[in-house]
């Protein structure tokens, strides 16, 4: 929710006017830089944002190594390493993307785009899948937790606690990136001065994008390749 | 809302002129401006607000207290109005207040801009503040929330039977809001300063503002994850902390303090920023040793990032983990007392006029001096072991908040007040007031330091085992008194000069800085053209010699 | 002082080192901030305009005295940290030969219990002068702080681990009990007095099985535990197929089928009855299912389990506890009203002895609160 009204908001700032310059910039150089400025200090406060799951991730599996090793085989390393490729393309896809955006191609950017898009979209599809298995059996933290046979209960429990919690935070970033990114194509699309005249904000997008990337590159070793 | 549009209306008596103030009066105007200067009278009033439904909060624990078997309240009440004290006042007020109305306000006017760089994001920022706090409010009518502010697991996450969940989706909305002006106000500094505007040209305002930025960036995501898994836990049982669900209660305390400590940073920073702006302004003269002040400033905000487990000294975290806390701790009152000899260094030859903003500077010097040097009884491990969790701690950290932060606040919108509204209030009796809230505050908090120092634990409703802790609780409550009738003092003559307070020039006490060059209150767009900076920050020899603001003048509408 | 009471009695050796420090740390503060604001008063009026002052060649930067008032204040930081280290160190690390007790924490109550005796109270704790004492606590549900500020003694009780205290008192008399973490609703009630007695007087108080009617040694009632919950069914006297013996366990070196090793104390005897799978004996395999922390039927309250500890521990090579000869001699004494400080402390809200009583469960939203979730499964 944090990052919706964050991002929602830089989504505001570089997305409903139609002049590129504010009023407050004295020109376009001032407000670019205060746009990337901006947008590296709102990174940063997502880096700490997960900081905290990695920090609290890394103290419980010291504590508990086998049951995170015996909780984590439950894990669907096959969807996963799809949706680390399918990610890691999209990232590529919307890189292309702004480089077509600082050479004002705007077929270039539509077409590094709408990948982007799909991938954001098909990372959420198989995300359902591997959540749907987990409810399934039970490995779903609450009352009816069952823990994978081998595994404490406790331990395995904060296992999914994490697993659920981490994933789910990433998974809203990219519903986030799935709204930014849409609306990023509409206004190319549409031709809008906002977009066209500057890469910049194609940029920030891109730079949001490269970090939810990132974020699942971490994610994925921590969760479905734990060495025995 | 309506005094805000009563502000807005008081200068309409003369049309002619056109300021940020009247220049729209309709409603919308105000509430969907992206003028700084407006949001940050809106965050004057709201604050005001919340400051008072607090303060209404430590009245009802003071009554309370005078009597060690309670007077009217039962122990669910009274923890429940402990909780919204500590919760109103410190997401609420503290960590708002400073950055919210005198950084929205300053920051740009200082270093000569037109606003700051994200005027949307800082108008929602304001909103995520209104509509956090609103929930807060809620939380308190539709039960309560008995915690205790820190929200430690597993009582809030498992076993509290309040409204939990409100809070802190209120104080998340309000962390958020504080990123929001800590981004605006980082990416402001770097970018917008007027040319000539070098960094060390900053008023020094600036530079605590931009350190506690960078704390606030850095500290606030982490608290507002730990709250949520918290939140998760309680509501959806999905374990993080509780030993029940296979998790480790200590870890949420090393989360929440890695945030929360400097959190006191973010509260307190600001707050020594107005400190350096009122002695140099008052004392005419530049900040002795400019450099070493603002590099303490950073000083103290990174290793303020260093020192968060000295609050769990007997949480039972590792015995040599504390070891390295407490050094750590040791080492963050030296940049501490670097800012308060250059102070005192900073009066020294000057030409000291005492008016209330000054009179609220010295005193922050008493009261600070005393907040800091408790700490070191703090971050001593062995008297930690006896004094924490007791009245000590209690009265150390409102030495350091109400006493530093709130006094610096006070300080900071008396010096600003003319410009904000272009009015004077009535000098002397802010003077006494200052003095007033000064006395009540020492009666208040100085014979909590000896009721903690005898053993009296803190969040305690009845005291009957330990009858002899009464006296000393009789004369903090008589202090509160005392420190509330100064508050509303204050309040009061501060709303009766909106209307009938002399008008106010441009630069009342002769001060240096970009902020008093423009008119009170300032046009719309602050400056008419872009200023130049070609003189040093604080470069009162200058001033004097160009005749800019007629030398030592005295303000006008002093009585 | 009459009224006001300026410094709390020293009762314990700690008190005797941490107050100078204090009184140390108050001086200096005193001093030196005391001299820094009257500067502070002194420059603004010497310097208030219109005054005939010196003002001639401010300066406005000075590295000398930059350096010079950081350095001291480190050095005279330090010289504190390290005396408050060195101190805080010692009173972490008990004696080996102190004398132990159990400290339950509760919502809101302590229950307490003597190791060698057995003897159980609560809200009161009864200690000998001249002897260190070292308290093993923990908490049945939130966060607690055991606190007695006569002996500058405070620490965390958390549930889920054990922490350790330890004091000396050094003078009969009758201190103040506290729970210094807010821990809920009747938080400033959770406590009462501290009896700190002359060695005979202990000695007698236990003798005439202090505020308990029925004593049982901590070990005999883990004895009894460890029957209840039929233990002995697989852990029997040899290791078989079931489970490892436990006899002869404690401090011994377990090796594990994930090939770690660990030292049999308290904390792993603990862990392997509330998370039997957490480390699994070598050439074993998880059969055994976890008991949860509570006080509902099957379950076993960190009460008990600091007596089935204590009976494990004292398990040796026969069936036979070593120490059974210790106490529980004195049956069916009443209390001696003569004794110091033999009066009962109900504090408001105790719950009173809640063993073996399933209906004592507290309810907290119809689900009894004490290891609440782990009982839904």
């Amino acid at each position: 929710m944090a990052a919706t009204g964050a991002h929602a908001d830089e989504h505001l700032e570089h997305g409903e006017h139609e002049g590129p310059l504010h009023e407050q910039y004295e020109d376009i150089d001032q407000q670019n830089e205060s746009y990337i400025v901006g947008m590296w200090a709102f990174l940063v406060t997502e880096v700490m944002f997960f900081g905290a799951l990695f920090v609290t991730y890394v103290l419980y599996r010291t504590r508990y190594q086998h049951d995170f090793w015996v909780s984590h085989l439950e894990t669907n390393t096959l969807l996963g390493g799809i949706n680390t490729t399918v990610l890691l393309t999209s990232s590529l896809t919307v890189a292309l993307a702004v480089r077509a955006a600082m050479l004002k191609n705007r077929t270039g950017v539509i077409l590094g785009l709408i990948p982007t898009l799909m991938g954001a979209v098909t990372f959420l599809v198989i995300k359902y899948f591997e959540y749907a298995e987990k409810f399934a059996h039970n490995h779903y933290p609450g009352p009816t937790f069952i823990p994978p046979s081998g595994a404490a209960k406790g331990p395995s429990q904060i296992f999914f606690s994490m697993y659920f919690g981490m994933t789910g935070l990433h998974g809203i970033h990219v519903l986030i990136g799935i709204i930014v990114i849409g609306a990023l194509l509409y206004l190319w699309y549409k031709k809008r001065p906002v977009v066209t005249e500057d890469y910049v904000p194609t940029e920030m997008v891109g730079l949001y994008w490269h970090f939810v990337d990132l974020v699942w590159i971490f994610l994925f070793p921590l969760y479905y390749l734990i060495p025995k | 809302m309506s005094s805000i549009t009563a502000t807005g209306t008081i200068p309409a008596a003369e049309p002619a002129e056109k300021n940020y103030l009247n220049v729209t009066t309709t409603f919308k105007s105000w509430a969907l401006t992206h003028d700084h200067k407006r949001i940050g009278v809106m965050y004057l009033v709201t604050i005001a607000i919340f400051f008072a439904v607090g303060s209404l909060m430590a009245g009802l624990i003071r009554a309370e207290l005078t009597s060690p078997t309670g007077n009217f309240l039962e122990s669910e009440t009274y923890n429940k109005v402990f909780t919204a004290h500590g919760v109103i006042m410190i997401f609420w007020v503290l960590l708002a207040a400073v950055p919210g109305i005198l950084g929205n306000f300053v920051i740009p006017l200082m270093i000569g801009a037109r606003d700051v760089a994200f005027p949307r994001l800082n108008l929602l920022s304001y909103y995520f503040f209104v509509g956090g706090g609103l929930l807060a409010i809620a939380a308190v009518l539709s039960g309560g929330v008995d915690t205790g502010w820190t929200f430690y697991v597993p009582y809030a996450s498992l076993y509290s039977n309040s409204q939990v969940g409100l809070a802190v989706t209120g104080a998340f909305l309000a962390g958020f809001s504080s990123i929001f002006t800590a981004v605006n106000f980082i990416v402001t500094v770097h970018k917008m300063r007027a040319p000539g505007m070098t960094w060390f040209r900053l008023p020094l305002f600036i530079w605590s503002a931009y350190a506690t930025s960078l704390i606030v960036v850095l500290g606030t995501p982490v608290v507002a994850i730990t709250l949520m898994m918290m939140l998760a836990e309680r509501t959806l049982h999905i374990g993080f902390f509780s030993p029940e669900l296979g998790g480790d209660p200590v870890l949420f305390q090393h989360l929440f303090w890695f945030y929360s400590h400097p959190a006191v940073y973010i509260m307190i920073l600001p707050s020594f920023g107005v400190q350096s702006e009122l002695l140099a302004a008052f004392s005419r003269k530049r900040v002795f040793g400019y450099h070493f002040v603002a590099f303490s400033s950073l000083a103290i905000a990174v290793l303020g990032f260093l020192v968060w487990g000295h609050h769990m000294f007997v949480s039972s975290q590792s015995m040599y983990q504390g070891v390295v806390f407490s050094l750590i701790t040791f080492l963050i009152a030296v940049p501490t007392a670097v800012k308060i000899f250059n102070w005192t260094s900073t009066i020294y030859k000057g030409t000291v006029r005492l008016h209330a903003p000054m009179i609220y500077a010295i005193s922050f010097m008493g009261l600070f001096i005393i907040g800091g040097l408790t700490g070191l009884y703090l971050s001593t491990m062995s008297t930690d072991i006896h004094l924490t969790n007791t009245y000590f701690v209690v009265a150390h950290f409102h030495y350091v908040m109400v006493g530093g932060a709130i006094t610096g606040l006070l300080g900071g919108i008396h010096y600003w007040w003319p410009k904000m509204f272009g009015k004077m209030y009535p000098d002397r009796l802010a003077q006494i007031t200052a003095i007033i809230v000064f006395l009540g505050f020492n009666l208040t908090f100085f014979p909590q330091f000896i009721v903690g120092w005898l053993g009296m634990p803190r969040r305690y409703h009845y005291y009957y085992l330990e009858p002899q802790f009464q006296p000393y609780n009789i004369m903090s409550s008589m202090g509160a008194s005392i420190l509330g009738l100064g508050f509303l003092i204050t309040g009061g003559y501060l709303i009766w000069s909106l209307k009938f307070g002399a008008k106010a020039t441009s630069n009342p006490w002769g001060a240096h800085g970009l902020e008093w060059t423009i008119p009170s209150p300032p046009d719309l767009h602050n400056f008419p053209t872009t200023p130049i900076v070609t003189d040093d920050v604080y470069d009162y020899e200058a001033l004097d010699a160009a005749g800019l603001s007629g030398g030592v003048v005295a303000p006008q509408g002093v009585s | 002082m009459g009224n006001f009471p300026l410094a709390p009695p020293q009762a314990s050796e700690f008190a005797h080192q941490i107050d100078p420090l204090f009184y140390a740390l108050t001086a200096v503060c005193v001093f030196f901030g005391g001299i820094t604001f009257l500067v502070v008063i002194y420059f603004s009026l010497r310097y208030k305009r219109g005054t005939k002052a010196d003002r001639s060649n401010p300066k406005h930067e000075h590295l000398p005295l930059e350096i010079s008032w950081s350095i001291f204040p480190l050095i005279l930081a330090l010289v504190f940290f390290w005396f408050g280290a060195k101190q805080f160190i010692y009173a972490k690390t008990p004696p080996k030969d102190a004398m132990e007790i159990y400290v339950v924490g509760k919502q809101w109550m302590w229950h307490i219990q003597h190791a060698e005796s057995g003897v159980r109270e609560n809200n009161t704790l009864h200690v000998p002068i001249g002897r260190p004492v070292k308290l093993t606590m923990i908490s049945q549900d939130v966060l607690h702080a055991f606190y007695i500020p006569e002996f500058r003694i405070q620490y965390h009780v958390v549930p889920g681990r054990y922490t350790q205290s330890w004091f000396t008192a050094t003078k009969p008399g009758t201190y103040h009990l506290f729970c210094a973490m807010y821990c809920g609703t009747q938080h400033s009630e959770m406590g009462g007095y501290v009896y700190a007695m002359k060695p005979d007087d202990y000695a007698q108080w236990i003798k005439n099985g202090g505020n308990d009617p029925q004593p049982q040694t901590l070990v005999e009632r883990g004895g009894s535990i460890y029957t209840k919950m039929a233990c002995e069914g697989c852990h029997t006297e040899k290791d078989t197929i079931h489970g490892p013996s436990l006899y002869s366990l404690y401090g011994k070196t377990r090796r594990f089928t994930d090939g770690t090793t660990a030292v049999a104390d308290d904390a792993y005897i603990r862990e392997s009855i509330y998370k039997p799978d957490a480390k699994i004996v070598a050439g074993y395999i998880d059969t055994m299912s976890p008991y949860v922390s509570g006080t509902q039927p099957g379950a076993i309250s960190e009460e008990d389990m600091l007596a089935l500890v204590a009976y494990i521990k004292t398990l040796g090579t026969t069936n036979m506890p070593l120490d059974k000869s210790l106490s529980g001699t004195q049956r069916g004494v009443t209390p001696n009203s003569k004794v110091p400080g033999s009066a009962r402390v109900t504090a408001v809200g105790a719950l009173g002895f809640e063993k073996d009583n399933p209906e004592a469960n507290r309810l907290r939203n119809g689900k009894p609160a004490v290891g609440a979730l782990g009982s839904e499964n």
